[in-house]
């Protein structure tokens, strides 16, 4: 297939290596990726900060952006949930309402597009680590993703896989919010990452980039003297094997 | 504080009507369903674009309820047991009697109240501790000797298996206080008055309105309870502590 | 028979309260607040560890747990989007069975309603069971300034009435209260000797109760369905004291939303169980009671007359929004607030409002107004666990984002829409953007050390990686070449 990567705005400037691993499976299955520079951002923040007519501004641009291909592949739940299922919403009764629901039928999130749409799970990877997954919320109820991620890491050799006692709970991100309610997020950064840690794990596998850069955050400041630190790191990295 | 008059009343009334209306000159759209056939069912006044899934009694959704008297008999028996209520399955009244006096002598009652159905009336003679008949036709009603009572002894409309409730109403089963003051409630039932599922109790109930509807009809599901302090059950709150139910047949 | 006032007013403004102008800097202080009380919020969790297993358990009792949420939404979408035929047929119904109903327009008409009912009973002592729309109308406080004593039958109500604070959670009045705390206020109000066993304080309650019971002239309760096919009211409850509180008074005053309304009968075999399983996780609740009205003829006992408050306050607001009309059908089973992870950290006070937790963030702005109580829709991250946990389907999480739109249209922060102005204008030029993620990454070490305000909320608490060396549109060139 003709995967066209769709690379949050996050991943571009701060995470790099997330995009790339995420290139790096889709062409070791034989894939052709490629990716449009002209994207930037999906619009996520004006959308979630109830600024509607602007997120619309950068929503049909993106409607530009990735016209014609023909399946666009992004690592992040949150951003994906945006183009596939806010952007409709976002767009409806409007001329690009028919683009909109055009796009949302050809967008995936990276470990869906393999298990849903290439009905892949073993991609070939290795990594030896014993790992827990964390749930991003945007893509567990949004797109309703919960056994993709965790049949792919299955499959990967001498991967040990934890289930924390609460992987469902939210991680407190929720973008701005992070900061304009920051002692809530911080709570919830605290609950979520003590669930995580007490699975004893190396590595806390996400399809999420912000949530990763919540709770790496809050274990970077909280569990820093003794103690095991855990660090996140995306599925498309571990399937990628490429551990940081 | 005066009074208010009907004519307040009525223009409030009109008043809140006339911004319903209003509100609903646009349609809402149906919920979000969870995929599963959902029949689309015309409206008998014509109103467009409702959806009602099919009103069977036996919502196979719901939890069990039974597909045979027996089933349900068992069903109902587990959810009595799971509720933390006695349950006994007596042969015949006779029976009934008895169990009823050996639950009288075990828990020390020294007064029960009861109301005149034959079910009620066929087992209490011979009971060891006075009792207390709350319908007596030449006696008024008095709460405060029903509130000093040990038990309080009915009969029921039905027994729903699917959650192991049992329903009361106002004027075949003592009235009101008598299943919620009395410190235990006993219930004497026969099998054939186990409904499989609540759907049946409360087509029960609307087949009743047409006659003289009662003024309360009660589903009581096990003794009673609360979780308010730290989330930790306690049984017998403020109604019954206990719930016995006898079924006979 | 009891004395006047018998229940002592509070001196200070209660926990729960927000006064509107400031409410947003009151919700921010009472999180920060809660969040340090790191022992509160483990209490509190521990307390819905026992609810979620008891849920989880009889979730699975259900054949389809989905479908029958499917049936539950449907029935309350049928209803609400026909409560101007259904609710005239319900009370039509009603008041042919004998009850008299009166119509309030907002919460100073229910009050006088109320007073008026009373005065005109000559009532003496009133018992209450729960019910939060009198929460919603402040009507204890206008019944004790009348001079009527009122007591809560509900434990945890009656538990929070001798603190002088609100319900908690809806469901669950007095969750965050330790069975010590408990002990030490039923000594210091009813002169009981202290003991930490919950059955014993419950049969401390019990015993109180009782008397208070037989002695009532009126009693007041809520509703939770009203059945326009039948004229009956429904009333859930666990403990029995509301059936005892419309069993022995002589007069029934009931207070419900106008919003309550079910067609039929048979919505109950639906509503009623899922009220209990996602309220607490019961396959029924204990006590779920049909009244149609004051006692009939041949009945042993009951009230003589029964009046029903019918209650806007603003509902028929909500009503006109037909992209939010939804939460209108909630059934008030709290499970929403049980999932919530703001909730679970800022405790059910922190909302200052009479409905808390998610349900509570969508329906408070357009019951009292968006302008001051639009941060409660701010305040989440979106999780959606309550719309997940909701047994009748209401989108609450994505209409607490509509709300956010709503209130940046109507009531825009002009710096914010400036910042989202700039960032779509950076965003809709690929050259721009990159140079600004450039700019952004290489200044990101000055800018911790500086701390501007959005990065100093995040830098308080969290940490921030170092910025990689080449953004990916840069490595993916080069690894093109």
């Amino acid at each position: 297939m003709n995967v066209s990567l769709f690379i949050p705005c996050f991943v571009d400037q701060m995470a790099p290596q997330v995009g790339l691993a995420a290139a790096t499976v889709l062409e070791r299955l034989g894939h052709t990726v490629e990716f449009r520079p002209a994207q930037t951002c999906c619009g996520q923040p004006s959308f979630n900060a109830g600024y509607w007519d602007e997120a619309k501004a950068v929503a049909i641009r993106a409607l530009e952006v990735f016209a014609g291909a023909e399946a666009v592949v992004g690592p992040s739940g949150s951003c994906v949930a945006m183009m596939r299922v806010f952007y409709t919403q976002l767009l409806a009764d409007t001329p690009h309402e028919p683009a909109a629901l055009d796009l949302a039928a050809r967008t995936f999130e990276f470990g869906e597009f393999l298990v849903n749409k290439l009905g892949v799970t073993d991609v070939g990877a290795r990594f030896p680590h014993r790992v827990t997954y964390h749930d991003g919320c945007h893509g567990l109820r949004e797109l309703r993703l919960k056994d993709e991620p965790r049949q792919l890491l299955a499959a990967v050799r001498d991967l040990e896989l934890v289930e924390c006692d609460e992987p469902e709970s939210c991680c407190g991100f929720g973008g701005l919010f992070s900061v304009k309610f920051p002692m809530v997020s911080t709570a919830m950064a605290e609950v979520k990452g003590g669930s995580l840690a007490r699975t004893d794990c190396d590595y806390i596998v996400s399809s999420d980039p912000s949530c990763q850069l919540q709770l790496d955050g809050w274990f970077a400041k909280n569990l820093a003297a003794g103690g095991k630190r855990p660090r996140t790191i995306h599925l498309a990295e571990v399937l990628a094997g490429e551990p940081r | 504080m005066s009074d208010r008059t009907p004519a307040e009343n009525t223009a409030a009334r009109e008043a809140i009507l006339a911004r319903i209306r209003e509100a609903l000159r646009v349609p809402a759209p149906p919920p979000h369903l969870s995929g599963h056939a959902a029949a689309a069912a015309p409206e008998p006044n014509g109103r467009p674009g409702l959806m009602i899934l099919p009103a069977e009694a036996g919502r196979p959704w719901l939890p069990d309820g039974g597909d045979t008297p027996a089933e349900s008999l068992r069903i109902l028996a587990d959810n009595l047991a799971k509720l933390r209520a006695v349950f006994f399955q007596v042969p015949d009244l006779a029976a009934a009697a008895d169990c009823l006096f050996a639950q009288a002598r075990e828990r020390d009652w020294q007064r029960v109240a009861w109301h005149d159905h034959p079910l009620v009336a066929g087992i209490l003679a011979g009971i060891p501790c006075s009792t207390l008949r709350i319908d007596a036709p030449d006696e008024a009603f008095d709460k405060r000797s029903l509130e000093a009572c040990d038990a309080g002894i009915t009969a029921c409309e039905c027994l729903v298996a699917q959650t192991g409730s049992i329903l009361v109403a106002s004027d075949s089963c003592g009235g009101r206080a008598l299943s919620i003051l009395p410190h235990c409630h006993v219930v004497i039932a026969t099998v054939d008055q186990v409904v499989p599922v609540l759907a049946d109790a409360l087509a029960l109930i609307r087949d009743r309105h047409t006659a003289n509807l009662p003024s309360m009809f009660s589903f009581i599901t096990g003794p009673s309870r609360t979780g308010d302090i730290e989330r930790i059950l306690v049984l017998g709150a403020h109604g019954p502590k206990e719930l016995i139910v006898i079924l006979v047949g | 028979m009891i004395a006047r006032n018998p229940i002592p007013h509070p001196t200070h403004a209660p926990p729960g309260a927000h006064e509107p102008a400031t409410a947003k800097q009151q919700f921010l202080a009472d999180a920060a607040e809660h969040i340090r009380d790191t022992g509160h919020r483990a209490f509190v969790r521990k307390a819905l560890g026992g609810y979620y297993k008891s849920r989880d358990t009889q979730q699975a009792r259900y054949r389809d747990w989905e479908q029958a949420r499917d049936a539950a939404s449907l029935a309350k979408w049928s209803a609400v989007n026909r409560l101007d035929e259904l609710l005239p047929r319900f009370v039509a119904a009603f008041e042919a069975n004998g009850g008299r109903v009166h119509w309030a327009r907002d919460a100073a008409e229910a009050r006088a309603i109320i007073l008026g009912l009373l005065e005109q009973a000559n009532a003496k002592a009133v018992i209450k069971s729960k019910c939060m729309t009198s929460e919603e109308i402040h009507l204890n406080a206008a019944l004790e300034a009348a001079g009527y004593g009122v007591v809560e039958s509900d434990l945890g109500e009656f538990i929070q009435q001798l603190r002088g604070e609100p319900p908690y959670h809806f469901v669950f009045p007095c969750m965050h209260v330790r069975r010590d705390e408990i002990s030490d206020l039923f000594g210091k109000h009813l002169g009981t000797p202290p003991t930490d066993s919950p059955e014993e304080l419950t049969m401390i309650a019990r015993r109180h109760m009782r008397r208070l019971y037989v002695e009532a002239d009126v009693g007041i309760t809520g509703a939770n369905f009203l059945v326009a096919e039948t004229g009956q009211i429904s009333i859930t409850e666990n403990e029995g004291n509301a059936r005892l509180t419309v069993a022995l008074p002589r007069l029934h005053i009931a207070i419900s939303g106008i919003e309550k309304v079910v067609e039929r009968l048979d919505d109950l075999a639906v509503l009623l169980p899922m009220l209990a399983t996602a309220g607490a996780g019961q396959p029924m609740t204990c006590y779920n009671t049909l009244y149609s009205g004051p006692r009939r003829a041949g009945e042993r006992d009951g009230p003589e007359e029964m009046h029903l408050v019918l209650l806007d306050n603003s509902r028929t607001a909500l009503l006109a929004d037909a992209e939010q009309r939804d939460a209108l059908h909630c059934i008030r089973c709290g499970a929403c607030l049980n999932v919530c992870p703001i909730f679970k950290n800022v405790g059910g006070f922190t909302y200052g409002t009479t409905y808390q937790g998610p349900i509570g963030s969508v329906i408070t702005p357009h019951l009292r107004g968006v302008a001051n109580w639009n941060h409660l829709s701010g305040a989440s991250s979106l999780c959606g666990a309550c719309t997940d946990a909701c047994p009748v389907r209401i989108d609450i999480h994505h209409h607490l984002l509509h709300n956010r739109r709503n209130a940046a249209r109507t009531a825009p922060s002009r710096l914010e829409k400036l910042g989202h102005r700039l960032f779509v204008f950076v965003a809709s030029r690929p050259w721009l953007f990159a140079a600004g993620g450039w700019l952004f990454r290489k200044s990101l070490p000055l800018a911790k050390a500086l701390k501007p305000p959005l990065l100093s909320a995040w830098l308080a608490t969290r940490d921030l990686p170092p910025a990689p060396r080449e953004s990916f549109r840069a490595a993916w060139q080069r690894r093109r070449r």
